[in-house]
């Protein structure tokens, strides 16, 4: 495996090799080529960004915005500072494959976004990551000592005039601060709360300046895209949805992890990877793109492939791609109880449907599950999430209203056989 | 700039691009449901009330935060939008207490008054409600945080308007909390907006407290008594008793602040000290007696003395027909011996103004100037709005540039500073005056010879000359300091020749009127000619035979308390005139109980020359009769002309004619001719640097017991750079003996390393510090 053949293995690659992590593996299998190159010969900008909509890469991190685009919105002529963040605030439950990136293959990283620092014309750029997996920031601090000490991050790179510094920055493991705009809060080294859209980062992000950020899965895509061009990657997934991506896959399967595969790839082929549900149970639901995309059941979920489209027409999303996978045995409203906890525990409070509204929601589904339930909570719950959606800041509000929304669309019965018997149907 | 059409719930608009659909709803008349929206703070967007429908958006739009595009359509109160906004109540109002028949705010609460529109009649929400731990934020805000709906809009006034965060938003989610930062208060001169600012009663006033629903109280118009800005007022009064002062709206003078001195001194009108009764002293006891008594007993007396042996002074807080009257009553009886200008030290440009000094552009200018330097001025206590609006000039990128003898927090940038002692303030400014010159390729100007060019001077003088819009102001300070003159004359040329603005930051709320309507020696109304006389420091150097005292308190109110209070002492006949009994007790013959501000009609004309007239907003406690009255009744029995006036208006009338606005600033003139600047005093020794604490600047608002908990009103302390208190062999918070002239004080030591080294600073204006003397001037301090 390198990264001079297109394989689908676009950012697990090095995880087959020795020394998965380090610089030399990373440069013997034809590491920062891309980035030496479009530096020293000069490519246009604009050329980058093409290859980019060519690729229909298309954001990892969860909304899934078509990356070439986003990247134009960059007044890159702007004359003063502009930054490239990283967003590797991977705290999505369920989602734990931007750090295998960092812990694996932090060069690729590294070189995306100093590439992203020359098309978008950043000469600073940033890695926000998640608080709670201090070694692999801690391992991603010695990856940018090395690149630096090679020069492939510093002043005057190539002996060329561009420049690109880039800084690792931890947070402390809000939730929050991995919606965007909190997550620049939080690097000014204010509290992580969302900003009011628009203005977008494009044009007023990081210390008011344009600021293009995005995930640590689609930055290192990028030098994959530059390497062989956007139509190659393109091929690996299928339109609209380029190239491979990684699967946070947990829950009841019997081989938990990682896996990257193309866009497109049956949701049973992925299950299958996975060593298939465990114990030869029944598969119940899956929540296929981490915890606040709406859980589909398992039937209707072995008929989708793992893409964007796809998912969206099932009435969910790919999001993280992070697939939670339900057996059986799984009690629904203790389920979304847990999840609720996590929204109310999450919300940042500073506007009123999510913080008044997710501990509303927890509260209810508790009393629901302890026994305590009312002939009226269904319709209640249904009514509260419905008042979150789409009236907040920032998305945290839809992300506590979907799951709550979707299990009672889907599982509905299961939570009225809870407030009519005080016990579990399962 | 280019203009949008839209459409809000039906009507068509024209506005200009950048407004938000909040700006085009009030544009077009219609209200928009919000809550941490506020026209002069940044936008939040987090109460989520005003959400909208915008025809082709995917959800509903928040007004407040929403830029409206050309061809937007927007809906306030289509069901689409009216859903939205019903779920956002319901969500306040889940964890709101719902205490309204005990809280403060109940009858004027925007929460309460909203769910009126669209609260649902009863709660879906069964749950226990949140709870959330009250804090103590000073004598006049009180809490109840549980009540809070996270608005921000406190936390965004501290950091946007009062240029220091003392309140934020600790904790997450349902755990969020507005606090101050741990065990200290909100001490803020512009505290009590939060207040104002508060949609609900989770911030109300601490002095208000459970004393009255808002709808018993009839709500009247004034004008604030205290600085010079003259912020526009409303009280509120029940039962012929002020219970509380909230701003009056005016964009042009106070917007929608107020600062904390206007707000909380009401509170000094009902105080035990006030005189009721006229009284005389009759053997050394004082005995009641009625007004005609009085007076006639006044008037005969008076009628005794030679007129250039009596002497009028009032302060430049009492309105200007009072004054107006005290000056023609002096004049009529002839003697020219009437001043306001207690705290000046310097006179000698009374025969060298053209004019009274005000602030030389009107208010509105001050926020924003792209150039400012300020000479002798503690901006945030003297002027604590003006201030604000500096400070708002300077957000906008303007330089500040500072010439003080003490540096206290400005709480914005400062381009430049220079601190020096007293004495060294003329100096400075001529500094600057050279390098301007200099900068200009001009030959330096003669006043400016004794100036040094240094580095900070020509960092001045270059920023000065710099922007568009310059301006030089004078403080309180500079006013009245011992050579006033010459730095007046030299802030005259450095705005000359840097083609700025010229302003005086008037003292008082009457600083103006008071000289516009002659109650100055040598000047009469509007700067006619009249008979001279002596001005406030001749009058009080020596003892005169009589004293007619409008409103002072001589040992609080003077440049130098000790001489005052002994030549008032020697006089054979003191008049008191006074809404308050206080020390005058000890030195006044006659004691005539007179109105403060809210029990009379009157006029007070602020720093850029408005003049504003009010009327009294409750009957006179007890036998207390209106200044004016008092001062016309006294004409007619001194037999005097011309004192037969029906009304207030025909006081004022007569003093600044039918067109008192226009007559006023064709008078006004900062510009002076003639003044030598001599070189600067040695002083060797060590300086008192004394400034006139907020709190203690006049008789109401020293009496008023909320103000005087607060940080500012704390004991006077002696204050010194830390070098100073190790060569004097003291101690930080030990204890000082300091000694102007015959008494010695024992103080505090405090240290303040922002003061020069040779300064000992102790308030001046301060029953505790009225001992020791002149306000300027060599003072030494030792061991105890």
């Amino acid at each position: 495996m390198s990264l001079l053949t297109p394989t689908p293995q676009v950012c697990s690659w090095t995880q087959a090799l020795d020394k998965p992590a380090s610089l030399e593996t990373y440069v013997a299998n034809g590491g920062y080529q891309a980035l030496r190159r479009i530096v020293t010969e000069k490519v246009p900008g604009d050329d980058i960004i093409a290859e980019l909509k060519t690729s229909a890469l298309r954001g990892r991190g969860g909304a899934g915005f078509p990356t070439g685009l986003k990247w134009s919105f960059m007044p890159r002529a702007f004359p003063g500072d502009k930054y490239i963040v990283c967003n590797s605030d991977e705290g999505e439950p369920g989602t734990f494959k931007d750090r295998d990136i960092l812990r694996y293959n932090p060069h690729q990283l590294i070189e995306g976004m100093a590439i992203a620092g020359y098309v978008l014309g950043a000469r600073v750029g940033y890695n926000y990551i998640h608080g709670e997996i201090f070694e692999v920031y801690e391992s991603f601090e010695r990856a940018l000592q090395e690149a630096r000490a090679a020069g492939f991050l510093g002043d005057e790179l190539f002996g060329t005039d561009f420049s690109f510094q880039l800084h690792a920055h931890h947070g402390y493991g809000a939730y929050i601060c991995g919606e965007e705009t909190a997550l620049l809060e939080s690097i000014e080294g204010k509290k992580g709360q969302p900003r009011f859209k628009p203005p977008f980062p494009a044009s007023f992000g990081l210390y008011g300046k344009p600021t293009t950020i995005n995930n640590t899965e689609t930055l290192a895509s990028v030098p994959w895209i530059v390497q062989h061009g956007g139509q190659a990657f393109l091929e690996l997934g299928k339109p609209n949805n380029g190239g491979s991506k990684l699967f946070s896959v947990s829950g009841h399967v019997n081989r938990p992890g990682n896996y990257e595969v193309p866009l497109g790839t049956p949701f049973s082929e992925l299950l299958e990877m996975a060593g298939g549900v465990r114990n030869g149970h029944k598969l119940k639901a899956v929540i296929p793109g981490g915890s606040s995309a709406p859980v589909l059941p398992g039937e209707i979920m072995m008929d989708c492939t793992m893409d964007f489209d796809s998912i969206a027409r099932a009435g969910s999303m790919l999001g993280s791609g992070a697939l939670i996978v339900m057996d059986e045995t799984v009690c629904m409203v203790r389920a979304l109880e847990r999840l609720s906890y996590f929204y109310h525990e999450e919300s940042c409070g500073q506007c009123t449907p999510c913080r008044e509204g997710t501990g509303w929601m927890y509260r209810i589904i508790h009393r629901i599950e302890h026994g305590q339930g009312r002939a009226e909570d269904l319709e209640l719950l249904n009514s509260v999430a419905g008042n979150i959606g789409g009236h907040t800041i920032c998305a945290l509000g839809d992300a506590a209203a979907m799951p709550v929304q979707s299990f009672l669309k889907h599982f509905g019965g299961e939570f009225a056989y809870h407030v009519e018997h005080k016990r579990c149907m399962v | 700039m280019a203009t949008l059409n839209i459409e809000i719930d039906g009507k068509a608009l024209t506005v200009a691009s950048g407004k938000t659909i909040m700006d085009a709803a009030n544009q077009a008349g219609i209200t928009i449901p919000h809550f941490c929206y506020h026209k002069k703070l940044s936008i939040a967007a987090n109460c989520r009330m005003c959400l909208v429908q915008v025809e082709k958006a995917p959800k509903p739009l928040p007004a407040c935060a929403t830029p409206v595009t050309d061809g937007m359509k927007v809906h306030t109160r289509s069901e689409y939008a009216i859903n939205a906004q019903k779920a956002v109540m319901e969500f306040l109002l889940i964890n709101h207490p719902l205490d309204c028949p005990i809280c403060d705010q109940g009858g004027e609460c925007t929460l309460q008054d909203l769910a009126v529109g669209y609260g649902g009649s009863a709660s879906r929400y069964q749950e226990i409600k949140r709870v959330v731990p009250d804090k103590n934020l000073g004598p006049l805000i009180a809490t109840d945080m549980t009540r809070c709906i996270h608005c921000s809009r406190c936390v965004r006034f501290g950091q946007e308007i009062a240029g220091i965060m003392e309140l934020g938003m600790a904790g997450r989610g349902e755990h969020t909390e507005v606090m101050p930062f741990l065990e200290t208060q909100v001490a803020s001169e512009l505290s009590g907006n939060v207040i104002d600012l508060c949609p609900v009663g989770a911030l109300t006033s601490k002095p208000f407290r459970y004393t009255a629903r808002s709808w018993e109280l009839s709500r009247r118009p004034s004008i604030s008594p205290h600085d010079s800005l003259g912020s526009n007022l409303e009280v509120h009064v029940k039962d012929n008793r002020v219970m509380r002062v909230v701003p009056r709206e005016n964009e042009d003078v106070n917007e929608c602040w107020l600062a904390d001195r206007d707000r909380f001194s009401y509170e000094g009108l009902n105080t035990a000290e006030r005189l009721t009764q006229p009284m005389i002293k009759q053997d050394g006891q004082w005995v009641e007696t009625t007004w005609q008594q009085a007076l006639e007993h006044v008037a005969d007396r008076l009628k005794t003395f030679e007129p250039a042996a009596i002497g009028a002074l009032s302060t430049p807080y009492r309105p200007a027909e009072e004054l107006f009257l005290l000056q023609k009553l002096m004049r009529g009886m002839g003697s020219g011996n009437v001043d306001h200008r207690l705290r000046q030290s310097d006179f000698s440009l009374d025969d060298k103004a053209h004019g009274g000094f005000w602030l030389g552009m009107p208010v509105t200018y001050m926020s924003r100037l792209n150039r400012i330097l300020v000479v002798g001025s503690n901006l945030r206590k003297d002027h604590p709005l003006m201030a604000h609006r500096i400070r708002e000039s300077v957000r906008w990128y303007g330089e500040l540039n500072l010439i003080n003898a003490a540096d206290d927090a400005f709480l914005g940038k400062v381009h430049a500073k220079r601190i020096v002692a007293p004495s060294q303030l003329a100096a400075a400014l001529a500094g600057v005056c050279r390098a301007l010159a200099e900068a200009k390729g001009q030959p330096a100007p003669a006043i400016a010879a004794h100036g040094v060019a240094d580095d900070i001077a020509r960092k001045m003088a270059e920023s000065i000359v710099g922007g568009e819009t310059r301006a030089v102001f004078l403080g309180n300070m500079a006013q009245h300091h011992p050579t006033y003159s010459q730095i007046h004359a030299l802030a005259q040329e450095i705005a000359r020749l840097a083609g700025a603005s010229f302003g005086v930051l008037g003292e008082a709320a009457n600083s103006v009127g008071a000289v516009a309507v002659g109650a100055i020696p040598g000047r009469g109304p509007l700067g006619q000619p009249a008979v001279t006389g002596l001005n406030a420091r001749q009058m009080l150097e020596k003892p005169l035979s009589a004293y007619l005292l409008l409103g002072v308190e001589a040992e609080l109110d003077t440049h130098d308390p000790v001489t005052a209070l002994a030549s008032i002492q020697a006089a054979d006949f003191v008049v008191v005139m006074s809404p308050y009994k206080g020390k005058s007790l000890d030195y006044a013959d006659v004691l005539l109980p007179i109105a403060p501000w809210t029990e009379t009609s009157g006029t007070f004309v602020n720093t850029e020359g408005r003049v504003q007239s009010f009327a009294a907003v409750v009957k006179p406690l007890g036998e207390t009769r209106p200044a004016w009255k008092v001062l016309r009744v006294l004409g007619n029995y001194l037999g005097l002309a011309g004192f037969d006036y029906n009304d207030s208006r025909e006081v004022l009338r007569d003093a600044l004619g039918e067109t008192p606005t226009g007559n006023v600033q064709a008078f006004l003139s900062n510009e002076v001719t003639g003044v030598a600047v001599t070189a600067p005093q040695p002083t060797g020794g060590l300086e008192r640097v004394a400034e006139v604490p907020i709190y203690q600047t006049d008789a109401v608002v020293r009496r008023a017991p909320s103000l005087q908990r607060t940080p500012d009103a704390a004991l006077p302390v002696a204050r010194m750079h830390s070098r100073l208190i190790a060569k004097l062999g003291l101690a930080e918070n030990g204890r000082v003996s300091v000694r102007q002239t015959a008494h010695a004080l024992t103080l505090k030591v405090q240290r303040d390393d922002l003061l020069p080294e040779n300064c000992v600073r102790v308030p001046a204006g301060h029953s505790l510090t009225a001992d020791l003397g002149p306000m300027f001037g060599a003072i030494t301090a030792e061991p105890v």
